[in-house]
């Protein structure tokens, strides 16, 4: 049987019902904190959050919705795609080369429009924005490149402080420290490399610094392309925890495009399998294992 | 597999660098010759309408917040102050061959003392801008496309996007500003170096005095006339020329860098585009603003 894409509504009911599923953990916690902070703030009205925990995993906040998508350029690339990413959630979009899987994620950014349906970031509709616009939607949104995509005419560290010069009032100090932490998370000696050009780095240290460039400016959302590969399987592991790190330590919702489903099932919360122009499969790891649909099988064969 | 998707349209409407504009209603079918002769003949009329968005779009960011004022000093010193070399090259040896050319020709007449005129005239008019363009064309117009075109197909200029950068703000209007700059710097350099070109020949070969030679060229200078009693006609022609030419390098450069599509091999066809239709159109614009300014500037 295959597990057709479920409607937003529903999926939503399922996921909440697994009530030890990470997902719905790390909403909880997020709800948790947003009363703590309410609650310092000295906001009473706000207070009630906390019991309101229970309405709110009724109807949680999707942080990123996928609105039943289509895009064709000359041939289809997607055809009705629907998935929404929950607040702290990781979603893997797994599927075979070609399959439009990095196009999903620059319909997400908005560098490309879909034909029909909806992206909405937020709850905001951001396929009917102006150029302008998208670009302050985008500042919430950090993205990792599959090729890094670092300004090879800038150094490391002017590549990772250029959305905070772009778009903060930060001091030139200020932007230090910020870099140098940023350089720090990704397990990269700020002293040693902030002064390298991208050029003279290898493929892995490239990679973390277009991940500390990526969540630089601490957005709410991260994405990243093909995030592992053409790493050797040590620097793809150093990937995975760090992307895994940056879920957990800071919260964020994280959509990850990959075709190593090894990597992919250590992080994801939940994953999408994208196949003949659809999502053809949407739940958790441990679902996906469990079906018996033949191309899933198939796809899981290396496993 | 960076851009692996197959592009529809034109590369900049597609990636929402310029905004495309969609068809609203739905075409009425017609037979299949028809559909192609039609839809070639829409795509030549997107490419020249992105090129003119283009074209606004960074001509009007010279006066929108943020400034990038160091890229623009970085992008003065490229465009301007590394082609220095090759135009006074240039510029020298089109003054030394027109002396030369011209004083066999004058000869015939016995009027070699108007060599003067003679180089004056074509420098500063016509060898100089042209020139300097096409000089300009050929090294930074070649370097913006490719640079901007292997930008894009490393994802950086998508970066730049996912990062809340306009790429017209940040890459193409300060190469455009410095062009605008820097071209008529260049060429009024041009035109000095090739009138003392002449004066080499003129003196070495001819045997013209000087100071004979510096007078005819003056006359020349003035006999086109003056606007506003102190600025020759030939002067403002000299000036307005380089001006636009500037904007035709820098945006066809922009144009076909940005529009990359298809790995390095595409950086290549950019590259060779830029260069190719840029020369033509500062060949054919030349043309056009030769004819508006003469008629305007009421010579003679």
């Amino acid at each position: 049987m295959v597990d057709r894409p479920q409607t937003p509504g529903t999926e939503r009911r399922e996921g909440d019902r697994r009530e030890d599923s990470p997902a719905s953990e790390g909403r909880k916690t997020a709800a948790v904190r947003k009363a703590i902070r309410s609650e310092l703030a000295g906001d009473e009205s706000d207070a009630d959050a906390l019991d309101g925990l229970a309405a709110d995993d009724q109807t949680p906040a999707a942080v990123v919705q996928l609105d039943h998508i289509s895009l064709a350029f000359d041939s289809p690339i997607l055809e009705d795609v629907t998935f929404d990413a929950f607040e702290g959630e990781t979603i893997v979009v797994v599927g075979e080369s070609g399959t439009g899987k990095s196009t999903a994620l620059k319909l997400i950014l908005r560098l490309l429009v879909p034909d029909r349906g909806k992206v909405l970031v937020r709850g905001e509709d951001i396929t009917n924005l102006t150029f302008e616009e998208a670009l302050v939607v985008r500042q919430k949104i950090g993205m990792v490149f599959q090729g890094a995509a670092l300004f090879d005419s800038m150094s490391v560290f002017e590549n990772v402080a250029y959305p905070l010069r772009e778009h903060t009032k930060m001091s030139e100090e200020e932007i230090d420290g910020r870099v140098r932490e940023k350089l720090q998370f990704v397990d990269l000696e700020p002293d040693r490399v902030m002064e390298q050009m991208p050029a003279e780095l290898s493929g892995g240290m490239r990679k973390r610094v277009g991940i500390a460039r990526g969540m630089a400016n601490n957005p709410e959302i991260m994405l990243y392309d093909e995030p592992t590969s053409g790493l050797d399987p040590l620097t793809t592991g150093t990937i995975t925890r760090l992307i895994m790190k940056l879920e957990r330590e800071l919260g964020v919702t994280s959509i990850v495009v990959s075709h190593d489903i090894r990597s992919a099932f250590r992080m994801a919360t939940k994953v999408a399998l994208l196949h003949d122009r659809r999502i053809s499969f949407f739940g958790t790891p441990e679902e996906m294992t469990a079906s018996e649909d033949k191309y899933i099988q198939d796809f899981l064969g290396g496993l | 597999m960076v851009n692996d998707w197959p592009v529809f349209g034109t590369s900049l409407a597609r990636s929402g660098l310029v905004r495309s504009c969609r068809p609203t209603h739905q075409p009425t079918r017609l037979p299949a010759f028809f559909a192609r002769l039609n839809d070639a003949a829409k795509s030549k009329v997107l490419t020249l309408q992105e090129y003119f968005i283009l074209a606004g779009k960074s001509l009007r960011f010279i006066f929108a917040r943020p400034f990038y004022a160091q890229d623009v000093i970085q992008q003065m010193d490229e465009i301007g102050v590394k082609s220095l070399g090759i135009v006074l090259l240039t510029g020298l040896f089109t003054g030394m061959v027109l002396a030369l050319q011209s004083s066999v020709q004058l000869k015939t007449f016995g009027a070699t003392m108007y060599i003067g005129n003679l180089v004056s005239a074509s420098m500063i008019r016509e060898l100089g801008p042209v020139l300097a363009g096409l000089m300009v064309a050929g090294r930074v117009g070649s370097g913006i496309a490719a640079q901007l075109g292997s930008m894009r197909v490393t994802e950086q200029i998508d970066a730049l996007n996912t990062l809340g950068t306009d790429p017209i703000k940040k890459l193409v209007t300060p190469r455009v500003l410095a062009a605008l700059i820097m071209l008529p710097v260049l060429t009024v350099i041009n035109d000095f170096v090739g009138i003392i070109g002449g004066n080499i020949i003129a003196s070495l070969v001819v045997g013209l005095p000087t100071s004979q030679y510096w007078r005819t060229v003056w006359d020349q200078i003035a006999n086109g006339g003056f606007v506003l009693r102190y600025v020759p006609n030939d002067f403002i022609m000299g000036i307005m020329k380089p001006f636009v030419f500037g904007g035709i390098i820098s945006i066809t450069a922009c144009y076909f860098g940005l529009g990359t599509t298809g790995g390095t091999e595409g950086v290549g066809q950019a590259t060779t585009r830029t260069v190719v239709t840029s020369s033509i159109l500062i060949l054919v614009v030349d043309y056009f603003i030769t004819q508006l300014l003469l008629s305007v500037l009421a010579y003679g």
